[in-house]
C-alpha cells in the first residue's frame, strides 16, 4: 500500500514536470517561431564598410579564406596604372612581381585596347587579404572589394571573420540575396 | 600620348585628398571601349539550396525516429552502434559540425533578444526536436543522432569508473556553461558554444591549433572517461538531463523482470546504472525531510547570492564584446591610439564613428550584461540549490535502471542482460 502510494505520487510529479516542460518548449518555440523567417541565413561583406585589414584572410576557419576579392567591372576604369594591381611609389614602369601588389599574383592583367587594361581576380589563388582592394579604394574607383563566395564558406553558426571584424562588416544577409556587390548595392544599404 | 602618363599627376593629387569618406567614389569614368569588349560575368555562387537544409531537419528527424524505436522496441545495441557512425559521417564529416542541436540555443536566445535577428525554421526544429524526443522516449538524440557525441562513444576502450560525487559535482558545469553561453549570444557578444566547440576542427579537418588540440585531448581522455565532453561540458546536454529526467517512456535495460544479477551494473561507462536503494537507505529518508526542506528553503538565497556575484562582475564578462572592450581601452589606456599596430584602435580612429557614440554603445551593452547576469547568477543559485536538494532525495528502486537524467541510450547495457522477453 505504503509503495503503490509513493509510485503513483513520483508518477504524477514526473507527468506534471512533464507537461510544464512541453508547455515551456511550445513557449519558447512559439516565440522564436512568431520572428522567424523561412529564408536561411548567410554571412556576407559589406564592402562600403570593410575597411581591408587583412584578417579575412587570417581568420577564416577555412585555409585559405572563403573571403575572395571580386571585381565590379561596370566600376573599374581600367587604367593601364592600376592602385589596385601595382605597389604605389614602385621603381620601373613594369609589371614584375615584386611591383605586384598581390601576393599570391591572383590578379590577371589583360590588355584590352589602348589604353586600357581588364584586370581579373583568380579566384583560386586570391586569399582574400583585401591588399588590391586597399590600394582600389585608395587610388582607382573602388571596383575591387571583398566578398565572401559561398560555394566555398562552411556558414558557421557564429562567422570566425565577423568576430574579429574591426569595422564590423561582416553580417548575415538572407540565403535568397547572398552577395552585397559593388554596382548592384549601395552604400546606404540599399539595392539599385 | 599615353592616358596613363595623365594619370600618373592627377593621381598624386587625388591620393592627397583622399579622405574615409570618399571611397568607393567613381574617380575615372568607365572607358568607352571600341573594340566592342564586354565586361566578364562575376560568378557568385549560390549557398547551399534551402531545401537541402530542410533535408537535414529531415535526416534529423529520420535517425530520432529509428533511434528511438531501436532503443524502446528492437532493444539492440548493434543498431545503435551503426546509427551512431551513420550520424558522425552525415552530420560529422560530411555536413562538417554545422547545423548541430548543440548550438542553436543560442541562435534561439539572440532572435528572442534581438529585434533585428530572426531565426529560421530549420534553426528552431534543429533545437526543439531533440527535446521533445527527450520527453518522449530518454536522450536518444545522444544515443546516435548528436556527431559530438558519437565521435566521443565510438572511442570508448577502457571507461574507468568516475568517484559518483566528481560526477555529481563536475555535472553541473554544463548548466554554468549553458547559462554563460545563453547570456553571450541574448547580448550579441559571441557563440561561445560554437567557438570552443572541440570536435568541429576534427570534422573539417582544420582548424586553429589549440581547437585541434582541444578536440584530441576530448577523444584521448574518452578513451578511459566515456564521453567527457557530453557529461561534463555540453550545454545542450543539460537540457536533454533535465528533459530526459520526466521523459514519458525509456530505454529498460531488461525486457522483463529484473533478477538481480549485477551483470548490467559494470556494463555503463557512463556511471549512469542507479543500483537498487539499500534497505538502509529507505529507513534513513524520514529523518532527512528536515535538511531537504532546509535546502529547498535556501534556494532563493542561493539564486540571490548568484545574481550578485555575477552581475557584480558584468563589466568584465562584458568586455568580451568588442565595443565594451574597445571603450575600456580607450579610456584605460588613451596611449593605444598611437599605437600604429593595434587595428581596433586604428580602424576606429578612421572611422566615422565617435568616441561617444562607441561608449554609448558600450554602456547600453554593459546595462544589458548586468540584467542578464542577474538572471544567469540566479540561474546557476537555481542549479545549485537543485543540486544541493538532490543529495537527500532517495528513490526507492527494486531493481537495476538507468539513471534517466545521465542515460545516453547508447544500449550497451541490454547485450548484458540474461533475461529472455
Amino acid at each position: 500500500m505504503e509503495r503503490k502510494k509513493t509510485k503513483s505520487r513520483r508518477e504524477f510529479i514526473n507527468s506534471s514536470m512533464r507537461f510544464g516542460m512541453v508547455l515551456a518548449l511550445g513557449g519558447v518555440g512559439g516565440l522564436a517561431f512568431r520572428k522567424s523567417t523561412g529564408d536561411q541565413w548567410v554571412w556576407q561583406v559589406d564592402p562600403f564598410k570593410c575597411s581591408w585589414c587583412g584578417r579575412c584572410a587570417t581568420h577564416c576557419v577555412l585555409n585559405p579564406s572563403a573571403v575572395k576579392c571580386v571585381h565590379a567591372y561596370e566600376l573599374c576604369g581600367y587604367c593601364d596604372l592600376c592602385g589596385g594591381y601595382l605597389i604605389p611609389g614602385h621603381s620601373d614602369r613594369s609589371t614584375a612581381a615584386e611591383n605586384q601588389l598581390c601576393p599570391t599574383a591572383a590578379i590577371e592583367r589583360k590588355f584590352i585596347e589602348e589604353p586600357y587594361y581588364e584586370y581579373k581576380i583568380n579566384e583560386d589563388l586570391c586569399i582574400g587579404c583585401a591588399k588590391c582592394a586597399e590600394g582600389c579604394s585608395a587610388f582607382g574607383n573602388g571596383s575591387l572589394h571583398l566578398q565572401i563566395m559561398h560555394h566555398i564558406c562552411v556558414n558557421c553558426n557564429e562567422c570566425a571573420i565577423a568576430r574579429v571584424c574591426p569595422s564590423d562588416a561582416i553580417k548575415r544577409v538572407k540565403g535568397s540575396d547572398p552577395y552585397l556587390m559593388k554596382g548592384d548595392f549601395t552604400a546606404d544599404g540599399g539595392e539599385t | 600620348m599615353k592616358l596613363s602618363t595623365l594619370i600618373l599627376p592627377l593621381l598624386l593629387l587625388l591620393a592627397t585628398a583622399v579622405t574615409e569618406e570618399t571611397y568607393g567614389q567613381q574617380r575615372f569614368p568607365a572607358p568607352e571601349f571600341e573594340s566592342g569588349y564586354e565586361y566578364p560575368d562575376v560568378s557568385t555562387p549560390e549557398p547551399r539550396a534551402l531545401s537541402l537544409e530542410y533535408g537535414d531537419v529531415i535526416v534529423l528527424m529520420g535517425f530520432l525516429l529509428i533511434t528511438s524505436w531501436v532503443v524502446i522496441k528492437k532493444r539492440s545495441r548493434r543498431w545503435i552502434l551503426w546509427m551512431s557512425v551513420g550520424a558522425l559521417l552525415y552530420f560529422g564529416f560530411w555536413r562538417e559540425g554545422c547545423i548541430c542541436a548543440v548550438g542553436s540555443g543560442q541562435n534561439m536566445a539572440l532572435s528572442l533578444s534581438d529585434p533585428a535577428y530572426m531565426v529560421s525554421y530549420t534553426v528552431i526544429a534543429f533545437f526543439i526536436l531533440p527535446l521533445i524526443f527527450s520527453l518522449s522516449y530518454g536522450r536518444v538524440f545522444c544515443a546516435s543522432a548528436c556527431p559530438l557525441g558519437v565521435i566521443q562513444d565510438l572511442v570508448i576502450v577502457k571507461p574507468v569508473k568516475v568517484p559518483v560525487w566528481v560526477q555529481k559535482s563536475l555535472g553541473m558545469f554544463p548548466f554554468v556553461y549553458l547559462a554563460l553561453a545563453l547570456l553571450y549570444a541574448a547580448t550579441g557578444t559571441d557563440f561561445i558554444i560554437c567557438r570552443y566547440d572541440p570536435f568541429v576542427g576534427i570534422f573539417r579537418m582544420g582548424a586553429e591549433f589549440h581547437l585541434i588540440v582541444l578536440g584530441i585531448s576530448f577523444l584521448l581522455i574518452g578513451m578511459f572517461v566515456a564521453r567527457p565532453y557530453c557529461r561534463f561540458v555540453c550545454p545542450y546536454g543539460a537540457l536533454l538531463k533535465v528533459t530526459s529526467m520526466f521523459s514519458k517512456r525509456h530505454l529498460s535495460i531488461t525486457p522483463n523482470q529484473c533478477i538481480q544479477c549485477k551483470l548490467c551494473a559494470g556494463s555503463c561507462p557512463f556511471g549512469a546504472i542507479d543500483k537498487p536503494t539499500p534497505d538502509k537507505l529507505v529507513k534513513e529518508i524520514k529523518g532527512r525531510t528536515g535538511k531537504f526542506l532546509l535546502y529547498a528553503a535556501i534556494i532563493p538565497l542561493l539564486m540571490l547570492i548568484g545574481g550578485f556575484a555575477l552581475s557584480s562582475s558584468h563589466v568584465f564578462l562584458a568586455k568580451a564584446h568588442p565595443d565594451v572592450y574597445l571603450a575600456h581601452l580607450l579610456i584605460d589606456e588613451p596611449e593605444v591610439m598611437d599605437d600604429p599596430d593595434n587595428l581596433d584602435v586604428q580602424t576606429f580612429l578612421g572611422s566615422d564613428r565617435t568616441m561617444d557614440e562607441l561608449v554609448e554603445s558600450a554602456e547600453e551593452i554593459q546595462a544589458s550584461f548586468y540584467t542578464g547576469a542577474w538572471l544567469t547568477g540566479g540561474f546557476i543559485g537555481l542549479v545549485a540549490g537543485f543540486f544541493l536538494i538532490s543529495q537527500y532525495i532517495v528513490r526507492r528502486r527494486a531493481d537495476y535502471e538507468p539513471n534517466r537524467g545521465d542515460c545516453y541510450s547508447c544500449g550497451r547495457c541490454i547485450k548484458y542482460c540474461p533475461v529472455q522477453k
